[in-house]
């Protein structure tokens, strides 16, 4: 390995996932460099929050490797999963803020866990991130007291409390309004840039992803289509592709047998 | 390479950062940051040579600002590098903090905004 060529921050490596006798990966290879932001984008059912799960370490793989900072999550040991663990920084389509805590010790939890810092530090630290996501002052309110886009920027604000090398975003745009959603495309840009963050967002927003994306990678039904800068996805020469990006419904196979057992079963 | 160095130069305390101000040694600066605040009348941090600086490392700043206001003591960040402007712009805090250009330049006092009636 050269200096110039450090290796991947995530190796995903011929990735099968199935969920019972559905498969919703095929053999997927994935990897994403340090300082990129990479958008993962596909329609609903294209496997894209399944890889997603898999590159946490919250599923498990039946086939294949995940590596995240060279490390195989599969057979990690547990200090070895709590060092990569500190290290990324998870924001999920609901917030998933704990609704007992206000919003201050939300954002501090990740602090509080995985640090020794002194309290004031950690305080002042948490604060920062909550400016940072423009919720300057909103650390006593509970979580139920914000709107679904404040939700947003505070599970924002945790994931990133921690300075994390790796950022994962899932859906950062669904169900907020436009302004909403473009303020978080900026600040997606900025930690990139101020804190050297890479990031990994998932979405199905076409306007969002092209805004942010070094790179875009485009699955479809558990394959990878094609990866690719914006300019190289926006000019594929595939139909599913173009399907995506031109919001065109897929056209759906049938095949009478299956279809028919579908319905009612084998026939005996 | 990560450091602190401290010197004296014309009356104003100097903590020179350099090198990733993060988690690892944060806590070093704060404490050198406190100290200083501690025994000198103006204090500069000088950051021209950090290269990458983290909230922790941010956050040891914030405090230092916040005890200088509450002694009224001199206190900048010295000629900060673009890695930490950048740092500072995305919180807004290059508004909030006295950033000049050399040591010379940094303020005998830190007055605080009169409390609102």
């Amino acid at each position: 390995m050269t200096l110039n060529t450090p290796a991947p921050l995530i190796e995903v490596d011929k990735l099968e996932a199935w969920y019972g006798k559905r498969r919703i990966l095929n053999g997927v290879d994935f990897s994403v460099n340090q300082g990129e932001i990479r958008v993962i984008m596909g329609g609903s059912g294209s496997g894209k929050s399944t890889l997603l799960r898999h590159m946490l370490g919250l599923n498990r793989p039946v086939s294949g490797t995940v590596k995240l900072f060279g490390t195989d999550l599969a057979t990690a040991s547990d200090r070895e999963k709590l060092e990569v663990r500190k290290r990324i920084g998870v924001s999920f389509q609901g917030g998933a803020l704990l609704t007992s805590m206000t919003v201050g010790d939300n954002v501090a939890l990740p602090l509080r866990e995985h640090t020794t810092l002194d309290e004031q530090t950690i305080r002042i630290m948490s604060r920062i991130k909550l400016e940072v996501v423009n919720l300057g002052g909103f650390q006593d309110l509970m979580p139920s007291q914000l709107s679904g886009g404040m939700i947003k920027r505070a599970a924002l604000a945790r994931a990133i409390v921690m300075d994390p090398r790796l950022l994962f975003f899932d859906e950062p745009s669904a169900g907020l309004d436009p302004v909403v959603s473009a303020e978080l495309d900026e600040l997606i840009l900025r930690l990139r840039d101020a804190l050297r963050m890479t990031i990994v967002v998932v979405t199905h927003e076409l306007e969002s992803a092209f805004k942010i994306a070094d790179t875009i990678t485009v699955l479809d039904q558990g394959d990878v289509l094609m990866t690719g800068t914006t300019a190289e996805v926006r000019a594929a020469d595939n139909e599913r592709i173009q399907d995506l990006l031109n919001r065109r419904p897929r056209e759906v196979q049938v095949d009478a047998d299956e279809y028919l057992r579908r319905l009612v079963g084998d026939v005996a | 390479m990560n450091g602190i160095e401290q010197e004296t130069i014309d009356g104003c305390a100097v903590i020179r950062l350099q090198g990733e101000v993060d988690l690892s040694w944060s806590q070093q600066v704060r404490d050198a940051v406190l100290a200083a605040l501690g025994k000198n009348a103006r204090v500069g941090v000088e950051l021209s040579d950090v290269s990458y600086i983290d909230s922790s490392g941010i956050a040891a700043l914030v405090e230092g600002f916040q005890h200088a206001r509450s002694k009224g003591t001199g206190f900048a960040l010295v000629a900060v590098s673009d890695a930490v402007r950048a740092v500072l712009e995305l919180a807004r805090l290059d508004r909030v903090f006295p950033i000049v250009a050399t040591v010379q330049d940094v303020p005998a006092t830190t007055s605080v905004p009169a409390t609102k009636p």
